[in-house]
């Protein structure tokens, strides 16, 4: 083959190829599951029905998918500035710390005052855990990826240091803390809906997915609308252009970075104030990395990251179902399906995209020639 | 239009290349439309257009990298499908790429080996390309050390080795795609007699170019290309620079400049002592002093690398003085001052980078994105909190209305313009603040010649508005026809400052080379 491919269209891009990345995972899962004595089309059955429709399916998949929302911003924000951030686990990791610390600062407040401060905590802490990184990459050139995964081991080895000792809740033995004030919980979602009448099964779905709603929309705003967001993406695009420009190339880093730690940060209201309600070790269970793949799915674009969150919460939850009604599918299968869907949409995310290109230029050229004829 | 130049050469032998009807669209896009033309063997043949004619694909489809829609091909006379390069080069042709494809931590001798090692083991390989290289460089006059590293070698001698490599496989043919963009007048010169030497021994070359004084001095031949298309054959010795320019732009251009006395004010701008060492603690910018006036274009001659782009990035505060001071309309800035493009451009200076695309735009950004690079925190960008999109496009079309930027696409990537109108784009931005100090590097540079008077017009129009402009240009004609003084630089000295009168290209150019004029203080 010879020559460069012709540009994919934009439609084509942000939505044929996804799709088309996701048939050729489920192909490949399929084939697996036929090996081993199941059927596929069942199987998927099953996993959509368990991710949406049986009782309590749906508030589960929502309940993941926000934690895909947090950590996939986490990467996408920072990839605005071509900083490839892969410590959205450790930023997620002690912005429960964060939260924590604030909600027991505060203590016995309402949860008007106490929900706003733990927030706040979350978000803060995860950004201070990605501005070093970002410091470090800004002013010494340490590369961010090598600094970001430096991090998450150091930020797991404080909490196991943290929760099996200072923080260890006394007469416990597995490692957590003690619970946080009760105005620092966040409301599930069964419950507010039941408050204006609609019945809902209990699922640990809460008030956080509001949250990661709105932190899409924050996140549009701010790469898109604000010049902090002009100056990201003029950064990320072209460092040299942007410091003619008279943007402070450094301090933008630096700046991307915390944005990128505090959206990670945030996973711990989904999983602390809205759930755990106190810091259980390792409760960020490889969101972070997962968050990664959210992102490079999501093509760093807010409407994309939801749908992407949205598909690894089926998976998460469709997954668990699968390993529940079939004898042979075990917790390791479903992993492997994981890992499949992250291979394709992630690392193997533009591998269709030459034939694909040739493939549309193929067919949209004789329709032109008609036009024009 | 074939017929009669067969007729015209009037021997059997055959074309050495020759192609019919070649056609070529990428998307909506006809880069190329029934391309005719014939190259007769041992000459030099030129292919001249503006930017973005099609010059390039129309190689990049002879040398296999992409394939004609329609047409055929012809190499000495018989007709070959070209799909691929190494399709080419099984047929004797070699090209040598604007930008060089060598590896610079090996030796000449590896980068010319790449592709052809010869077996698992480099032994003998190796010795059969030294021999190659000792050959070619012999029968080719293409002095070079096998054992050099390609890092070392400056960049005419690079250019060089990817002629070996070119001609490694006993190419008949060479295509070299704009091979004077990166060389010094000097390195030219010497590549012309490089080509003349091919030409001599039975090569046949190809030379894609924008510059006509090129044409003029090297070829035999030259097809102009305008739009895709070829609009004109002519033999060199039968047409004229105004002529072709003609051909290429479709209308007759003003290649002088017509230009009003100058009328100088008070000095606006002006450097004393200025002096920057680069992090590795290299001297690149040694005792500076000018003054630029209010109305007047200082202009900045030398060849290039002898701290023009150093000179004109400490001006606009990408880098940071190392010594003496600069002021820019009365505020001193010192090696003590704290700088940067911002503080500088807030003082009222502007600046055309003299690399668009490293510095002037963002490739990836939209037009109307890059029309407010460097003002975005102006009200340009909307008054609110909030960038405001439909004033950023508002700007970005008013401004795309007055410089004639095509198309006038506010939402195209910056990266899908062609040079000239990526240029004007930065031209645009910059002009249009009505700057009272300008900074202007490389205006013209990979620009087509209807651009250039219209950026050169501009910048007169500038200048006689009473802004103090400071110009730096690789073209020497450039300079002398813009300027009203003209600064020369030689290893980051200023060699002395002459006046338009008595500026001529011999004094220029015994300036260049570092010697002093007598009688004239620096």
């Amino acid at each position: 083959m010879s020559g460069p491919t012709p540009p994919l269209p934009r439609w084509a891009d942000l939505f044929l190829l996804p799709v088309i990345n996701l048939m050729a995972a489920l192909f490949v899962c399929g084939l697996v599951v036929l090996a081993i004595g199941e059927n596929p089309i069942e199987a998927l059955g099953v996993m959509l029905k368990g991710a949406f429709v049986y009782s309590g399916g749906l508030g589960y998949t929502l309940y993941y998918t926000t934690n895909f929302v947090f950590t996939g911003l986490a990467v996408a924000t920072a990839f605005h500035a071509m900083l490839f951030n892969i410590g959205g686990e450790g930023q997620a990791y002690i912005g429960g710390l964060g939260a924590a610390l604030a909600a027991f600062a505060i203590g016995a407040a309402p949860g008007i005052v106490a929900l706003p401060v733990a927030i706040a905590g979350a978000a803060l802490a995860g950004a201070c855990w990605g501005v070093i990184p970002g410091y470090l990459q800004a002013k010494r050139g340490s590369h961010i990826v090598i600094t970001t995964i430096m991090f998450n081991f150091i930020a797991a080895s404080i909490m196991v240091w943290l929760l099996v000792g200072p923080m260890l809740e006394p007469g416990q033995q597995s490692p957590q803390s003690v619970p946080l004030p009760e105005g620092s919980y966040l409301p599930k979602m069964h419950e507010m809906l039941g408050a204006i009448g609609v019945e809902t099964a209990a699922t640990p779905l809460n008030a956080s997915f509001l949250l990661a709603l709105v932190s899409l929309a924050v996140f549009w705003v701010l790469i898109w609308r604000t010049r902090l967001g002009y100056n990201i993406r003029a950064v990320g695009q072209n460092p040299q252009a942007a410091h003619y420009a008279g943007i402070n190339v450094p301090r933008t880093i630096i700046i991307a970075m915390a944005i990128a730690g505090g959206f990670a940060g945030l996973l711990a209201t989904n999983e602390i104030l809205g759930i755990s309600h106190r810091v259980i070790l390792n409760y960020t269970a490889g969101y972070g990395f997962t968050g990664i793949a959210v992102a490079l799915m999501g093509r760093n674009h807010p409407v994309g990251i939801f749908l992407a969150s949205l598909l690894f919460g089926a998976l998460y939850q469709g997954g668990a179902e699968l390993d529940f009604e079939f004898q042979s599918i075990t917790r390791e299968m479903v992993l492997m399906i994981q890992g499949m869907i992250i291979l394709f949409s992630g690392a193997l995310a533009y591998m269709f995209n030459p034939p694909l290109a040739r493939f549309i230029a193929r067919i949209s050229a004789p329709k032109r020639e008609v036009a024009h004829g | 239009m074939t017929d009669t130049n067969k007729d015209g050469s009037g021997g059997a032998a055959p074309y050495a290349l020759e192609l019919k009807g070649v056609s070529k669209s990428f998307g909506l896009i006809r880069a190329n439309r029934d391309i005719t033309l014939a190259v007769r063997p041992g000459s030099i043949h030129g292919i001249i257009g503006e930017n973005g004619a099609g010059k390039s694909t129309l190689m990049n489809i002879v040398y296999g990298m992409h394939v004609r829609d329609e047409g055929e091909i012809l190499v000495g006379g018989e007709p070959v499908d070209m799909r691929s390069s190494a399709d080419a080069i099984s047929h004797g042709i070699g090209m040598v790429h604007q930008h060089f494809m060598l590896v610079p931590t090996f030796t000449v001798l590896e980068n010319v080996m790449l592709g052809s090692e010869g077996g698992a083991l480099l032994r003998e390989g190796r010795q059969a390309a030294r021999d190659r290289i000792v050959e070619l460089s012999e029968r080719y006059n293409l002095r070079i050390d096998p054992d050099a590293l390609v890092g070392d070698l400056n960049v005419g001698q690079r250019q060089r080795v990817e002629i070996i490599k070119a001609l490694k496989g006993g190419a008949k043919i060479l295509i070299l795609d704009e091979p004077t963009g990166v060389l010094t007048p000097q390195e030219a010169e010497q590549l012309f007699e490089i080509l003349k030497v091919l030409r001599d021994r039975g090569v046949s070359v190809l030379l894609i170019t924008h510059k006509l004084a090129e044409i003029m001095e090297i070829t035999d031949a030259v097809d102009i290309m305008r739009q895709g298309q070829i609009v004109g054959h002519r033999k060199t010795a039968e047409t004229s620079p105004a002529e072709l320019a003609e051909l290429m732009v479709g209308r007759k251009v003003l290649l002088e400049v017509e230009r009003t006395e100058a009328n100088p004010g008070d000095v606006q701008f002006s450097a004393s002592g200025l002096g920057y060492t680069n992090s590795q603690g290299v001297v690149e910018l040694q005792d500076i002093s000018f003054e630029v006036r209010a109305g007047e274009i200082l202009g900045v001659a030398g060849v290039s690398g002898n701290g023009q782009t150093q000179l004109m990035e400490v001006l606009a505060g990408m880098r940071h003085l190392t010594a003496g001071s600069i002021s820019i309309l009365g505020t001193e800035v010192t090696p003590a001052t704290e700088t940067n493009p911002r503080i500088i451009r807030d003082l009222g200076l502007r600046h055309i980078p003299e690399d668009r695309h490293q510095h002037g735009l963002i490739l990836h950004f939209e037009a109307r994105e890059n029309m407010i690079l460097g003002v975005q925190d102006s009200d340009l960008a909307g008054t609110g909190f909030l960038m405001d999109p439909a004033a950023i496009e508002a700007n970005c079309r008013e401004k795309m209305r007055d410089y004639d930027v095509r198309p006038d696409a506010p939402r195209h990537f910056a990266k899908n313009f062609s040079g000239g109108n990526q240029q004007k784009i930065v031209i645009a931005r910059e002009f249009s603040a009505n700057p009272v100090v300008l900074l202007v590097g490389q205006p013209t540079r990979g620009v087509d010649v209807g651009a250039i008077e219209f950026i050169h017009k501009q910048l007169l129009a500038l200048r006689d508005a009473g802004c103090a402009i400071l110009l730096v240009s690789v073209e020497l004609d450039e300079i002398m026809s813009l300027s009203d003084r003209i600064m020369v630089l030689c290893d980051g000295h200023n060699v002395g400052i002459v006046d338009r009168a008595e500026a001529d290209r011999q004094t220029l150019g015994l300036m260049m080379a570092g010697q002093k004029r007598e009688g004239h203080a620096a």
